[in-house]
């Protein structure tokens, strides 16, 4: 194997399969994939950033193994084996947060087991890893859980700092019980905010502000 | 009562769509048209109210703790909940594979009709997510879980009809470029679970 065939491990067409889906093909308001959860746990940014991480995980990991075995995976149970790796990842990702983070496992409750049916795994693993070497299709998995990733976070902030008046736990507009800060002139938490229909005006401005910049992905 | 007080949580307060989002990927996906939307419905209903119970005596009987004590005074403290992800999983997509099959040979016109959504189901998050809730709402008989699912079932499919025939009509409306299609649908069903919030509280 001489350096000169191989492909350099960050060439342009690798990077751009990691900067291509944190915009023009996000997989959450683009692809419209993974939006179940996207909407259900954007409460507080712990919860996003712990989603983030375990999706990113998840995505990244299963995408390497399914590339290694694409060539063994018969095409007709191929579904069944692509779950199978997504349940194995997800059993572990869930041990590990039950074990070192009880308390935001606990608030994430079923959302963590319904990561095996979050569609960008599967929409991944099938359009891409099946067809691809490890090293692109792990660098996909990168991109894709990234865009998913800053989307549930960009959301998640300002659900909790308008819903709560906190960021990570600390306040921010002063004590809501005490009325200090803000809450002493009269500011009120937006307690709609941190109900669950807010979560899809929330994405909807995100994609509603992407598509202005970006006229290309206007629907017709 | 218990049971009917299960069942109309399960179709509006506790409505898999407006209150967990469970399943949005295909309710956005497959909501252009009221008659596809009507048949993934029919569907979602048919393999919730199949899968739920069998995995309801999976949970019981094999993986609780303590659930395999049948097999004999040593397995009494056996404990593979952490199974429960590959094993839901796996029954969902094999449950699929098997009603696509009969479907397909006992009721050519039902096939007909739900054939192409049926292999999406696999994949649906409210069929995964009503095994993981009836698991960690510890439904006490095989009734109670029947009978959640069903109507978990009903409830998504009235909320995808209804945003189907909301946006057959939208579409001649003059919305902001940038938000035709997917954004104004997000608003519209935000709009509604802000609708289907009024049913909260609502107990018998």
């Amino acid at each position: 194997m001489s350096e000169k065939v191989k492909e350099p491990l960050f060439s342009k067409k690798n990077k751009k399969l990691v900067t291509d889906p944190l915009s023009e093909n996000n997989p959450v308001t683009v692809q419209v994939l993974g939006i179940c959860s996207a909407l259900a746990i954007t409460v507080s940014i712990e919860q996003a950033v712990v989603m983030s991480a375990s999706v990113l995980f998840v995505v990244a990991l299963g995408n390497v193994v399914v590339s290694l075995m694409r060539n063994l995976i018969p095409d007709r149970i191929r579904i069944i084996v692509q779950l199978v790796a997504a349940a194995s990842l997800v059993i572990i990702v869930d041990q590990i947060l039950k074990a070192f983070v009880p308390d935001v496992a606990a608030k994430l409750s079923v959302f963590v087991g319904l990561i095996i049916t979050n569609c960008i795994l599967m929409g991944r693993y099938e359009a891409f890893a099946m067809g691809n070497k490890p090293w692109p299709s792990f660098l996909d998995g990168i991109g894709n859980s990234l865009g998913y990733g800053w989307l549930l976070i960009v959301v998640s902030i300002f659900r909790e700092l308008f819903g709560t008046g906190k960021l990570l736990g600390k306040e921010i507009f002063g004590n809501a019980i005490d009325q200090t800060g803000l809450y002493g002139m009269g500011y009120m938490n937006n307690n709609l905010i941190i109900l669950a229909p807010f979560a899809l005006f929330c994405v909807a401005i995100v994609i509603w502000v992407q598509r202005s910049i970006n006229k290309n992905l206007i629907e017709h | 009562m218990e049971l009917v007080n299960i069942a109309l949580k399960g179709i509006f307060v506790e409505n898999m769509i407006f209150a967990y989002f469970l399943g949005i990927c295909s309710y956005l996906a497959v909501s252009k048209t009221v008659k596809t939307a009507t048949g993934l419905g029919a569907a979602v209903i048919f393999v919730l109210g199949v899968t739920v119970p069998v995995n309801w005596l999976l949970e019981n009987y094999v993986l609780k703790e303590g659930a395999l004590s049948w097999l004999g005074p040593d397995f009494a403290e056996t404990d593979l909940s952490f199974l429960a992800f590959i094993m839901f999983i796996a029954v969902v997509a094999a449950i699929v594979q098997l009603v696509e099959m009969l479907v397909e040979k006992f009721a050519p016109a039902l096939y007909g009709a739900l054939g192409i959504f049926l292999p999406l189901i696999a994949v649906n998050c409210s069929i995964l997510g009503g095994a993981l809730f009836m698991q960690e709402r510890q439904y006490s008989t095989i009734a109670e879980a029947t009978v959640f699912a069903v109507s978990s079932g009903i409830g998504w499919f009235i909320a995808i009809v209804a945003i189907a025939a909301i946006r057959e009509k939208i579409k001649y409306s003059h919305i902001p470029a940038p938000l035709k299609g997917l954004g104004i649908t997000f608003i519209i069903t935000g709009l509604m679970g802000i609708a289907f919030m009024s049913f909260s509280g609502i107990s018998l």
